[in-house]
């Protein structure tokens, strides 16, 4: 026979019974929807969190004043708030003269201030760093110009402000050459930096304002630190191969410069972005392998609904499968049209299914504004996935239906 | 054209053996119009079901125009059905979601025969049979006669050998019956062999030879002359 004609057999009899043919693959429906919300969510998130790692810069070794392990106590997320005190200038420079394929060395000191300009005014943050920091944190400038390391050395009294901080303090207005004070101190704007995006770990990355480290040590923070201190020094490799290497050759540099002997604990601490960003990916992955592990249990009960309902189908039909195979069925036949009918309630579910979990996700990522990332894999295996589940629940049923005694089917009433 | 040889069906109940044939011989012509009759139990269901290739025996031989039909396996048997067999059963055995017209054409679907070559040939048949008007309807909005109708066409899709027939008129009245009989005569008449399994005296009587069977034997063959 002809096989286009099991799939009008199988057809046939799923629209018999549209009411129930809906409900049987309703299983299936909310299988499907759940792995794809859950994939998706899970790639989202996974997305988030790179774009977030990757906007602190790339190729980057942050070195902070105290060992800080990742994960433990405040982790990367709050450098500079380590306790003990112990980068100091000479290290800046050591890294710079000692270790080799590094584009960038920038030491950072921070603090939190008021800004007042023409009468408004604004707590942000005030970052006090040199020219490299730019190269390192991958920044960019809409107007105006960064700080030369002349000016950087001479602690000029320059700012580069954000977004955010211009947004505040002069809204639509041009911020360059413009003049603002910082808590007592007045410095004169040159530059408003690119905006990082929103936000990454819930920081607005474009409230801030950057001037010469000099300025921003002796005048702002003066008190609190030694008059070489630093809190951090980013690093930036030549390319992410060597990151390794280079955060090895940081290490030892600095512990030279601080003179720690052999076996000694160092007094600092070296987080490399590459390997924070693997094992946060790493941790994501495993999180969305685990929502769409739980998400494809509801899949496996569809399809036990399905084999439920084609059991029933299969002993309410006895007498035309009977029929059919006095008409000339073959065994195959019988059992290809029932395994078809199976396939094709998975599949339509799947479909309904696949629909619902694309538009699930798209709605979640609106209202949580979250990346939607629905992966191209989503619609082939949430497909694939519906037709095995149909094969495997409708093998059980469709095998009975193949195995009848043609005489006592015919008899059944 | 059919020839059985010692044919013998037992089955095991438990721990019993019922032999439903016993050792029956039996030939019947290409063309003839052949009555089986006996009480219940007396193996002539066991006999149609074996003669229809629905079942095997479990000795002796069936050849059918030659062919060894007792060796067949399951597909062999189910083309044997299709390509040599025509059924007609006491309760019809319609698709009730199926139009007439879909019913008469399912078994030129298993015959591989193409859309609309099938849908010529079962309208034909429907006409054959005085339906030609009801194509469309289902089942359910047929007469029992008019249903038994659509069934005989059915049987007759594929151009069988031989016409198989379970108390084709234990289900309608005897109006009825007497059309589904007129039928049978036409078809015998144009050269079709009929078997037809019965109690019904009347529709032994149609019949040119009429097999009696009684525990699993045959016990009364008798030919008589065409009416």
């Amino acid at each position: 026979m002809r096989p286009i004609e099991l799939v009008r057999f199988a057809a046939g009899a799923i629209v018999a019974h549209p009411m129930r043919s809906v409900l049987t693959s309703l299983g299936v429906v909310i299988g499907v929807a759940a792995v794809v919300m859950m994939t998706s969510i899970g790639m989202g998130a996974q997305q988030r969190v790179t774009s977030a790692i990757a906007s602190l810069g790339s190729n980057l070794i942050i070195v902070q004043p105290s060992a800080a392990r990742l994960g433990g106590g405040g982790g990367f997320l709050s450098q500079g708030a380590g306790s003990g005190i112990s980068l100091r200038d000479g290290d800046v420079e050591a890294i710079r003269k000692q270790v080799e394929g590094v584009v960038a060395v920038a030491p950072i000191v921070r603090s939190q201030a008021q800004v007042v300009a023409e009468g408004a005014n604004w707590s942000t943050r005030v970052e006090g760093v040199t020219p490299d920091y730019m190269i390192a944190r991958d920044l960019g400038l809409t107007s105006g110009r960064m700080f030369d390391e002349r000016e950087a050395r001479q602690g000029r009294k320059v700012a580069i402000i954000g977004q955010t901080v211009a947004a505040n303090l002069f809204g639509t207005g041009d911020p360059v050459g413009q003049r603002i004070r910082v808590r007592t101190v007045p410095f004169e704007v040159i530059g408003v930096l690119a905006s990082k995006g929103q936000s990454s770990f819930g920081q607005d990355q474009d409230d801030v304002i950057m001037a010469p480290l000099q300025a921003v040590r002796s005048r702002l923070v003066g008190r609190r630190l030694r008059g070489d201190t630093v809190m951090n020094i980013y690093v930036k490799a030549e390319d992410g191969d060597i990151l390794d290497r280079v955060q090895e050759d940081v290490t030892n540099v600095l512990r030279e410069q601080h003179r720690i002997r052999p076996g000694e604990d160092d007094d600092f601490g070296t987080q490399n972005m590459a390997s924070i960003l693997q094992a946060s990916q790493a941790a994501v992955a495993t999180f969305t392998v685990l929502l769409a592990a739980v998400a494809a249990v509801s899949l496996l009960v569809g399809g036990v609904g399905i084999m439920n309902i084609m059991l029933v189908a299969v002993t309410e039909r006895t007498r035309e499968i009977g029929l059919r195979m006095a008409v000339g069925a073959k065994r195959n036949d019988i059992l290809i049209q029932f395994a078809l009918e199976a396939v094709a309630l998975s599949l339509v579910g799947g479909l309904i299914g696949l629909a619902i979990g694309v538009a699930g996700a798209l709605g979640m990522a609106r209202l949580g504004s979250w990346p939607a990332a629905i992966p191209a894999w989503a619609g082939p295996l949430a497909l694939g996935f519906s037709i095995l589940v149909g094969l495997v629940f409708g093998a059980y049923p469709s095998w009975r239906a193949a195995r009848l005694d043609p005489i006592e089917a015919l008899r059944r009433e | 054209m059919i020839a059985f040889n010692d044919l013998r069906k037992v089955y095991v109940m438990g721990e019993e053996r019922v032999a439903a044939l016993d050792g029956v011989s039996l030939e019947i012509a290409r063309g003839e119009y052949v009555a089986v009759v006996g009480p219940s139990g007396s193996g002539k269901s066991s006999l149609m079901n074996i003669l229809g290739g629905l079942d095997r025996p479990t000795s002796g031989t069936y050849a059918f125009a030659g062919e060894d039909v007792g060796s067949f396996d399951d597909d062999q048997l189910a083309e044997f059905r299709r390509r040599r067999i025509g059924f007609v059963f006491q309760s019809f055995q319609l698709l009730p979601r199926l139009t007439a017209l879909q019913n008469v054409e399912l078994p030129m679907i298993y015959a591989g025969v193409a859309p609309g070559e099938r849908r010529g040939r079962a309208s034909a048949m429907l006409d054959r049979v005085g339906l030609g008007a009801r194509m469309g309807h289902r089942p359910t909005q047929l007469s029992g006669g008019q249903q038994q109708r659509v069934a005989i066409a059915r049987a007759l899709a594929n151009a069988p050998d031989l016409l198989l027939a379970d108390e084709p008129t234990g289900a309608l009245d005897t109006h009825t019956g007497q059309e589904v009989l007129a039928l049978f005569r036409e078809l015998n008449a144009e050269g079709l062999t009929l078997v037809v399994v019965t109690h019904d005296p009347d529709v032994a009587g149609e019949a040119r030879r009429q097999v009696a069977f009684r525990d699993g034997h045959i016990t009364h063959d008798e030919r008589r002359a065409a009416p």
